[in-house]
């Protein structure tokens, strides 16, 4: 499960950057990211609203088109490939949204739905392909007879097994999960989150999950990459930075998380203001604005990539005089 | 009605007209809410949390009415009146002065068309109007209390110029430009990030020291109750299944439902390859009730013994559960 020496990650994310023209200006999105998602590992990308989560979870799959970088998909740069090359690499890799509702057609029935991408790919016949997803129907845990009824009759977390069941039909080796349990009520997440890590288990699939909620990502993430206003703040494994944050963000994400214990409230750092405007984000760290730790020299150049420990990065200039 | 109570909620009954009969969308609720203090309404979609507070309000959508029960809310004239039997015209004078209510989505609460200033001004002019200068300057008071920063100029802002934080600030100074009483706040911090979550929080528990007012919280998080409450009421498929001041809540949740919304939510800490444990299931429509207990389809502890209506009882002092197998259930764990 964990990355090992001798595996090299499926994922490589290179100095990523994606770039939006606007009115106004020029919206940094994403902001020269690289980290790496080791084969058979869920690793949690974590970020506020504006911090580019999303954005960057849709330029490495090339559901838009990065503005600079590489993302290396088992060695192959998926920038470099032409539309053709690129179609036959989608097989491979599979994304599966947040609004279970908004991301079914409502005029189709669910074998439809489950089957689409198998029938685009010229995948089997019409029987074989109708085996395929009673087979898909019980792994997400729904019925064989569920097939010819439409996503209206189903219930959110239903809807978001049947998502999960269509973004397993090619039999993908990455699945990216965009807020794929924000929607569902607690009780029902649960039963979501069990679902993904059997399935990461069973397939040996390797996922980025992309969430808000900290303690979703804690619970099923190997390894976390902490985003602030387009910028990778902390990389490393879930254990240390849960445990031990480095960067001064991180740290104040965690503290805010409000736990369900009366006997164990934190003292929370809260942090003051917003998140600045991506269009004018502030020099030096982006952070720096909101930090209570902040110099005159974090104005001055990009903090850079400062080891905490073994698999654990923060960029922070100031991470061994706070630590 | 006790005198250190300012809400107390009795056998609460709201049904919705269907096509061809109605649902009772809430059944059986009562609830007191000590004055200066903050009582958590948490549940699930579908649980009937939103739509008792609707209720208390008198803003229940036209197919809902209150079918049963009393709404007793003691005002600042320290006169005991039914809500659920005032007419809309008193209604209307007892919302904003009395009790005031924010929401989860600040955006579509607020007009895009006027100034958030003239917008929180016209809640002085509804409630014995100052003035157009005295105005301007409680609201100017108003927003700097709920820290907005340079408030002078934001004063003269749309909506849309706001941040979302920023907007649920101005809500919060809408809601007690007229000091009220008893402040209903139904998800205010859902669709914000943690961090900005954790400022209105705390902004909230300032205000409400520093003006005494009385807190519902309508939540379905359970990590806010902790955080925010002094009493939680669990609410469940229209009813209420767990009620008791905060800390005995949860060190002894006794009805399945909360034992199993508390294992069933990824905690901060938690031992690493420990699986959650998930309620099975999901709730049920409001046309297929079960019989007995709302919960018993998806409770691993259910018999035939359940499928009986269940009453809320007190298993302990000042804790009740609506279960018939608390003894048995408590043994167990």
């Amino acid at each position: 499960m964990h990355e090992t020496a001798a595996a090299p990650p499926l994922i490589s994310i290179r100095n990523l950057s994606k770039r939006f023209e606007t009115p106004r200006g020029t919206v940094h999105a994403v902001r020269d990211v690289s980290f790496d998602i080791p084969r058979g590992s869920i690793t949690g990308l974590v970020g506020e609203s504006g911090s580019g989560k999303t954005t960057l979870g849709r330029a490495l799959l090339r559901l838009i088109e990065p503005s600079d970088g590489q993302t290396f998909f088992d060695g192959i740069d998926l920038n470099t490939l032409g539309a053709g090359a690129m179609r036959a690499m989608r097989r491979r890799m599979q994304i599966i949204f947040q609004d279970p509702v908004s991301s079914l057609n409502p005029r189709m029935r669910v074998h439809e739905i489950i089957g689409e991408g198998l029938r685009a790919h010229g995948l089997g016949d019409r029987r074989k392909r109708r085996d395929m997803v009673a087979g898909l129907l019980a792994e997400v845990g729904l019925q064989p007879d569920h097939m010819s009824r439409y996503p209206h009759e189903f219930s959110g977390g239903q809807r978001q097994r049947i998502g999960i069941a269509r973004a397993l039909a090619l039999e993908p080796e990455f699945i990216v999960a965009d807020e794929s349990v924000s929607a569902l009520d607690v009780s029902i997440q649960a039963q979501v989150l069990n679902l993904l890590l059997e399935i990461r288990d069973k397939r040996n699939l390797t996922m980025l999950f992309i969430a808000h909620d900290l303690s979703v990502v804690e619970y099923l993430c190997d390894k976390i990459v902490v985003m602030y206003l387009g910028r990778a703040v902390e990389i490393g494994d879930a254990g240390p930075v849960y445990r031990a944050p480095a960067h001064p963000y991180t740290r104040a994400l965690l503290s805010a998380i409000p736990i369900p214990d009366p006997e164990r409230q934190a003292n929370r750092e809260i942090l003051a203001g917003d998140i600045p405007s991506p269009l004018s984000p502030p020099s030096g760290c982006v952070f720096r604005t909101r930090c209570a730790h902040a110099l005159e020299t974090c104005a001055r150049g990009e903090p850079g990539a400062h080891a905490v420990s073994a698999n654990h990065t923060a960029f922070c200039k100031r991470i061994e005089e706070l630590a | 009605m006790s005198g250190d109570t300012i809400l107390k909620v009795s056998d609460l009954r709201v049904e919705f007209a269907g096509r061809r009969s109605s649902t009772a969308a809430v059944r059986d609720v009562s609830f007191s809410l000590g004055t200066g203090k903050t009582l958590a309404l948490v549940g699930e979609s579908g649980s009937g949390k939103s739509v008792t507070s609707l209720a208390i309000m008198g803003l229940l959508p036209r197919a809902g009415r209150i079918a049963r029960g009393t709404v007793r809310y003691r005002g600042r004239d320290r006169e005991a009146v039914d809500l659920a039997r005032l007419s809309e015209k008193a209604m209307r004078r007892m919302r904003g002065a009395e009790i005031a209510m924010i929401f989860q989505e600040p955006m579509s609460s607020l007009n895009p068309l006027f100034t958030i200033g003239d917008q929180i001004g016209e809640m002085l002019k509804l409630h014995g109007d100052p003035g157009p200068a005295e105005r301007r300057k409680r609201v100017l008071e108003m927003l700097e209390l709920v820290e907005i920063p340079a408030a002078a100029r934001r004063i003269d802002n749309y909506p849309h110029e706001l941040s979302g934080g920023m907007r649920q600030r101005v809500m919060i100074a809408l809601a007690m430009i007229c000091k009220p009483a008893l402040l209903i706040a139904d998800e205010p911090t859902t669709a914000l990030d943690v961090t900005i979550q954790a400022q209105i929080l705390d902004l909230m528990r300032r205000l409400q020291g520093e003006l005494g007012m009385s807190i519902l919280f309508i939540t379905h998080d359970m990590g806010v109750v902790a955080e925010m409450a002094d009493d939680v009421a669990v609410m469940y498929s229209g009813e209420i299944v767990e009620q008791s001041a905060t800390r005995p809540l949860f060190a002894r949740p006794s009805h399945p439902y909360t034992q199993g919304l508390l294992v069933s939510i990824p905690q901060p800490g938690r031992p690493e390859g420990e699986r959650l444990v998930p309620i099975p299931g999901t709730v049920p429509p409001p046309h297929s009730m079960p019989p007995g207990c709302a919960f018993s389809p998806r409770c691993r502890y259910a018999s035939q013994r359940c499928d009986v209506p269940v009453a809320l009882v007190e298993a302990r002092a000042g804790h009740m559960v609506r279960c018939i197998k608390t003894a048995e259930i408590a043994a167990h764990a």
